[in-house]
């Protein structure tokens, strides 16, 4: 069988304990051997000198769009940024158009990756039909054609009932319920933090206690029927120490972050940029520096994107009426990279372990070390590339992102899917 | 001196030079309304387009004076005369007034920040006569001119503002220009009408009228709108009304010359007692009058004149 040698580089892979430079072999999609030194003669390699090599990042929390809204992006387009991005595997959310709240548009998804996918994608499939909130979507059935999760993301499940059916049920198939947690009635209207910033720029904000008191509920929920509760985009300090209370007493809970709730506040928003309009919205500074902590102290689990591609025509109108959302497949990893770890202390293998280990146990799938016998899904990182961002070339269908002119420091230069190398800009 | 923007979209971008500019440019622009031909030169030959997308009597009137005593040929769009009611997005609607060449747009949006998405498309002066709970910055240089005229100064004065401040675009103007100018603002009102952080922009915050009029030299009372009941805000209207109306016995505890302001419309009886908005005491009309003047002013500088040509212009200084 023919094999793929990846040499002397830095492998960073917190699931196995290993930061050093080692060298990789692939055989027939997986990993084979670890080791100092390997010899091959036969079959291909590659020589990673100077850079980082790590298990494949996965971003738990994409929008491909597809089917329904391909003028903002397509399963095509979407796994493409992807693998640019450095990602191998993406979960693709419920909020397609139909919903993916059925067996049908569950397999639609999984035959159209298979057929232009880049990357691996994972389908979430709807905790609700038509994502009401209302009855339970077909969630086995979904599950068997190849969902990983179930969630309602974009919308809050605002019934306590359906949100305990969800948590009992998916326990049938061992996933997780991955929840948005927002209070309507407390957000209505609501376009923006609220606070001293909304208040000056005269927008209806979102309260902090809306998404909280929606954690407060989702917890006590898990640990009534066991399920297991995943926290989306998780925003603010006191949501982390809601966590870290959960945590305590057992319950079965995971979160992640976006990059952009790390790096970024509501004091950004002051030019009304709807490039900076998301849900939920960016927090003041205590809550950043928080999330920061988080990470560091391993509260969190994962670093999600939130990739939400909208064509420019729908973002740029006046900042109340334009959607929620900005893209982060091909952000992330420079933006995290010259943030986070160059300057903000982060240690390179708990970024790493963020995007691969983190979110691979989150969702339950496979992939986040390089142990023999794991699908061999690398991301290969340079650590001192520097460049700017520039939306103009992006891969995804859509440029909504506020990072355009960022200098950064530090991308992800190669990705392997299954032992195939799909993007390679060393 | 010269504004430094070719934009008017709020107070938070005056410094306090150019607030004074404004207010004594206006006090050279308020004699031609006292005569016979009330009409100067100054804007002759610009096009100036009133775009208004939300409702309004006294302000759209305003400026419309404004620009006719100034010269400038003036023309008005309403929301449901524009072509936004066929689905065309505010930028295309104003991309199409653009390719005619308007010098200024004056524009009324019911979404905060609408100025802002214009500044990026336009070559015209963008003026904001309003955008929802954002700002009103000619309504608080109007309310500044009209506080100026009758105490000589602004810094030092206490003013209270009191009612829907959250709502309220003209308290968020109001605030911040006070403020720059030294004034000392009290922000009352019930305190579901206090927006959170509003501290931040300067005021004080009371709940309480009664004390927060002790010693005031402006009472500014706010419209109450009707919907604020309907949502949960204050209880009853008739509550309201009982514990923050504006009545000759809370009036009682400001100064001997305070004074009553009301940016328009008012709800007699509500917000305010019908005799007080009457009263020696209201300078409510002043405030109107003011308004021509004061946007006269604004125009007259984003333009490009100096203060000193105006009082030539006018003759003012004769």
């Amino acid at each position: 069988m023919k094999t793929l040698l990846l040499r002397r580089a830095r492998v960073v892979d917190p699931a196995s304990g290993i930061d050093g430079v080692r060298d990789v072999l692939i055989e027939g999609g997986r990993i084979l051997k670890v080791a100092q030194r390997i010899q091959r003669r036969d079959g291909q390699a590659i020589d990673l000198d100077g850079l980082v090599l790590c298990p494949g990042f996965i971003d738990m929390h994409v929008h491909l769009r597809e089917p329904g809204q391909e003028w903002k992006e397509t399963i095509a387009s979407g796994t493409a940024a992807a693998a640019v991005g450095g990602f191998t595997a993406v979960a693709a959310m419920a909020n397609t158009d139909p919903v993916n709240d059925s067996r049908a548009v569950t397999e639609m998804i999984v035959a159209e990756a298979k057929r232009h996918g880049s990357v691996r994608v994972y389908p979430v499939g709807a905790i609700s039909k038509k994502l009401e909130g209302k009855e339970l979507a077909d969630v086995g059935e979904m599950v068997e054609a190849g969902a990983v999760a179930v969630s309602d993301d974009g919308r809050p499940v605002m019934d306590p009932s359906l949100m305990r059916r969800a948590l009992e049920y998916a326990q049938a198939f061992g996933i997780p319920v991955l929840a948005h947690e927002m209070d309507d009635a407390l957000c209505a209207g609501g376009v923006m933090h609220e606070g001293a910033v909304s208040t000056r720029l005269g927008l209806p904000g979102m309260p902090p206690a809306a998404e909280e008191t929606m954690i407060a509920r989702d917890l006590l929920l898990a640990e009534d029927t066991g399920g297991r509760l995943h926290i989306q985009h998780l925003t603010t300090g006191r949501g982390l120490a809601l966590i870290r209370l959960g945590r305590r007493r057992g319950i079965r809970v995971t979160c992640e972050v976006t990059p952009h709730h790390l790096t970024l506040t509501d004091e950004a928003l002051v030019r009304y940029d709807t490039n900076l309009k998301m849900n939920p919205p960016l927090r003041p500074e205590g809550d950043r520096a928080a999330l920061v902590r988080g990470l560091k102290d391993g509260v969190v689990d994962a670093i999600g994107t939130d990739h939400a591609p909208h064509h420019h025509d729908e973002k740029w109108v006046e900042f109340a009426r334009a959607p929620f959302g900005i893209i982060g497949l091909e952000t992330a990893i420079p933006v995290l990279l010259t943030k986070l770890v160059h300057e903000g202390g982060l240690a390179l293998p708990r970024f790493v372990e963020l995007l691969s280990a983190g979110p691979a146990r989150a969702l339950g799938v496979a992939g986040g070390s390089l142990a023999p016998g794991e699908i061999a899904d690398l991301t290969v990182l340079d650590l001192g590339r520097e460049g700017v961002i520039d939306p103009d070339a992006f891969r995804s269908r859509s440029r909504n992102t506020p990072w355009g002119g960022f200098a950064y420091r530090g991308q992800a230069v190669m990705t392997i899917v299954g032992g195939r190398v799909v993007h390679d800009a060393r | 001196m010269k504004l430094r923007s070719r934009h008017l979209l709020g107070i938070a971008e005056l410094e306090p030079d150019e607030i004074v500019a404004i207010l004594d440019t206006a006090e050279s622009f308020a004699e031609v309304g006292g005569r016979e031909i009330k009409k100067v030169p100054a804007l002759r030959g610009r096009t100036v387009i009133n775009f208004f997308v939300e409702p309004s009597t006294r302000t759209r009137t305003s400026f419309e004076v404004a620009e006719k005593r100034l010269s400038a040929d003036t023309l008005g769009i309403t929301a449901a005369a524009s072509s936004l009611v066929k689905g065309e997005t505010l930028l295309d609607t104003v991309r199409n007034l653009e390719a005619m060449s308007p010098d200024f747009i004056v524009m009324r949006h019911p979404e905060p920040g609408a100025h802002e998405l214009l500044t990026r498309i336009c070559r015209s002066s963008v003026i904001n006569a309003g955008d929802g709970g954002h700002e009103h910055p000619t309504q608080a240089l109007l309310d500044a001119m009209t506080m100026r005229q009758r105490f000589g100064r602004l810094s030092g004065l206490k003013v209270v503002i009191l009612g829907d401040i959250k709502h309220s675009r003209v308290a968020r103007s109001n605030i911040q220009l006070l403020t720059k100018m030294g004034s000392t603002v009290v922000a009352c009102g019930p305190p579901t009408l206090i927006p959170v952080g509003i501290e931040k922009l300067g005021a004080k915050v009371s709940y309480h009228p009664d004390a927060a009029i002790e010693d005031a030299d402006v009472v500014m009372v706010l419209r109450m709108q009707l919907e604020r009941m309907k949502t949960g805000y204050v209880p009853s209207l008739r509550e309201y009304a009982r514990l923050y109306a504006l009545t000759p016995e809370r009036l009682e505890r400001a100064r001997p010359e305070a004074i009553v302001m009301h940016p328009g419309p008012m709800n007699r009886g509500v917000e305010i007692d019908g005799g007080l908005a009457d009263g020696p005491r209201s300078v409510i009309l002043d405030q109107v009058t003011n308004g021509v003047a004061v946007r006269m002013a604004v125009l007259y500088l984003l333009a490009g004149g100096e203060r000193e040509d105006a009082v030539a212009a006018t003759g003012a200084g004769r």
